[in-house]
């Protein structure tokens, strides 16, 4: 068990049978009363954000969560089949769980698998991904400053908008938290 | 961040307003021990050790108050104060207490005085009050009011923890593990009634209840609650006040338990301070306070740490 005192940024502890991480955290004393950590924690499930007022000397649980790098291989009905890239154990995690992260999961792209209690629980992938245009109308040379776009497609399916002036071929840079196009870094 | 020379200018300037305010005021600036036998004894309170049995103050309360019961009516302190394991945006182990003692004045009489200080520190910093919300007079209420208000829970001072427990859970505070009175009441204040007080124009908080009466002498009309006002502004809490208790007794009684609980909780356990309670009986009815310097600083100048007016931050 942690407690109060064990409280710093990144440490994993469970709430409410839920796995958060302390985001912020802020010593205070009321009155004249006993010492307490105002803690920021987000939930690692959903991204919720909680504030909780933690009195000095409450125990804390450790919440078992571990995340670690993987390459997604395929996909098969149901699922996602994923190989940790240091022991090659092959994991499923079903596609609920990946979620929308799969328009911008790439097959052999290294993520993040975040396991709570040992189950796959979420993937995370790499701000920005590269990746070359599979399908996009023909591009308009010279067209590179009115912000007209069009939509074009990468090899997850996905379709993106980007700037008139790319062509199937090219590789862009797409940021995955937004889904959004952000350069042309050259061609495949 | 340390603070800037034009910061330490400042709160140089409301040092000096500060003082002249209370010489203007009849007041004696005093300057009673630092290093002592019996530190405060207060459960939460704990001293930083000082050799040969010595203890830094964590309040110059017991000396100053055995000045009072030694005639002096009007007395001032402004020094340093140390206490151990608070570190944070608000709190320093060492750091700037103002107190003051008013001998034969009600409780009200100190609430008045951190108006004017208020303002006096605000205008030596040269901001608009307007800006602080200093311009019409400080909110004054009470705890139940405050309870009531935010958290639906009608606290009469009396109910045992238990009673008090079930009603906060009630209420949706969670509790953890506290069982003590003052831990359960402290984690609803934190979690209701800090963050409205944070928000609001400056506040003072009166007539708390019996179990948080620390030095304070319970109200004559309902000895359920003490003679007791904190004052909230600008998110920080400012000052504490008691209608002094004077019955030697009763305080004996106080420091016992305090003593009792401090052993129960592993904590170093202090002599009682035998001089201090010899001398209350000659005590009359008096009004205290202790305001913290630094944290006026920082609402006149609206810092959000500490450490951002003070000129050394490590330590």
């Amino acid at each position: 068990m942690y407690d109060t005192s064990d409280i710093r940024k990144g440490l994993k502890i469970m709430v409410d049978g839920s796995p958060y991480t302390v985001v912020e955290f802020q010593f205070v004393k009321p009155g004249k009363g006993a010492a307490f950590t105002r803690t920021k924690m987000k939930n690692l499930l959903t991204g919720a954000v909680l504030e909780r007022n933690l009195r000095s000397g409450d125990k804390l649980e450790p919440a078992d969560v571990e995340t670690k790098t993987m390459q997604y291989l395929y996909a098969d009905a149901d699922s996602f089949i994923f190989m940790d890239t240091s022991t090659y154990d092959q994991v499923n995690i079903p596609k609920a769980t990946v979620g929308d992260s799969a328009d911008f999961m790439p097959e052999n792209i290294n993520v993040e698998v975040l396991f709570f209690n040992g189950r796959a629980v979420g993937v995370s992938l790499p701000n920005f991904i590269e990746q070359t245009v599979m399908e996009a109308e023909p591009g308009f040379r010279g067209d590179t400053a009115t912000g007209a776009t069009k939509p074009a497609k990468i090899s997850t399916g996905a379709s993106i908008n980007v700037p008139l002036f790319i062509s199937v071929g090219d590789v862009i840079k797409i940021d995955t938290r937004t889904g959004e196009y952000l350069e042309r870094v050259g061609r495949a | 961040m340390p603070a800037s020379l034009g910061t330490l200018a400042a709160r140089a300037r409301i040092l000096k307003a500060v003082r002249a305010w209370f010489d203007a005021q009849g007041f004696l600036e005093v300057d009673t021990p630092a290093r002592v036998r019996s530190p405060g004894q207060e459960v939460h309170l704990d001293a930083i050790a000082a050799g040969d049995g010595y203890w830094l103050i964590t309040s110059p309360e017991y000396h100053m108050k055995r000045l009072v019961a030694a005639g002096c009516t009007r007395i001032v302190q402004i020094g340093k104060c140390w206490r151990a394991d608070e570190h944070g945006p608000h709190h320093r182990t060492e750091f700037t207490m103002i107190e003051w003692y008013r001998a034969g004045e009600p409780l009200e009489a100190l609430a008045d005085d951190c108006e004017q200080l208020v303002r006096v520190a605000v205008q030596a910093a040269g901001r608009p009050p307007a800006a602080l919300g200093i311009d019409a007079p400080f909110v004054r209420t009470t705890v139940r009011e405050l309870v009531a208000r935010h958290a639906g829970i009608e606290l009469a001072g009396d109910e045992d923890a238990t009673a008090l427990r079930a009603r906060v859970a009630a209420a949706g505070v969670r509790p953890g593990s506290a069982t003590a009175w003052d831990d359960i009441f402290y984690q609803l204040f934190l979690d209701r009634i800090e963050p409205a007080l944070a928000r609001s124009r400056p506040t003072f908080v009166f007539d708390w209840p019996a179990p948080l009466a620390a030095l304070a002498r319970p109200k004559p009309d309902d000895p359920r609650v003490v003679e007791r006002f904190e004052l909230y502004a600008g998110g920080l809490e400012l000052a504490n006040a008691f209608g002094e208790l004077t019955d030697a007794i009763e305080q004996r009684r106080r420091f016992e338990d305090e003593a009792r609980l401090r052993a129960e909780r592993g904590k170093a356990v202090y002599p009682i301070d035998e001089e201090l309670l010899a001398a209350l009986p000659a005590m009359p009815a008096t009004a205290g306070i202790a305001l913290g310097f630094d944290r006026l600083v920082m609402f006149a100048l609206g810092a959000t740490d500490i450490a951002d007016v003070t000129a050394f931050t490590a330590i």
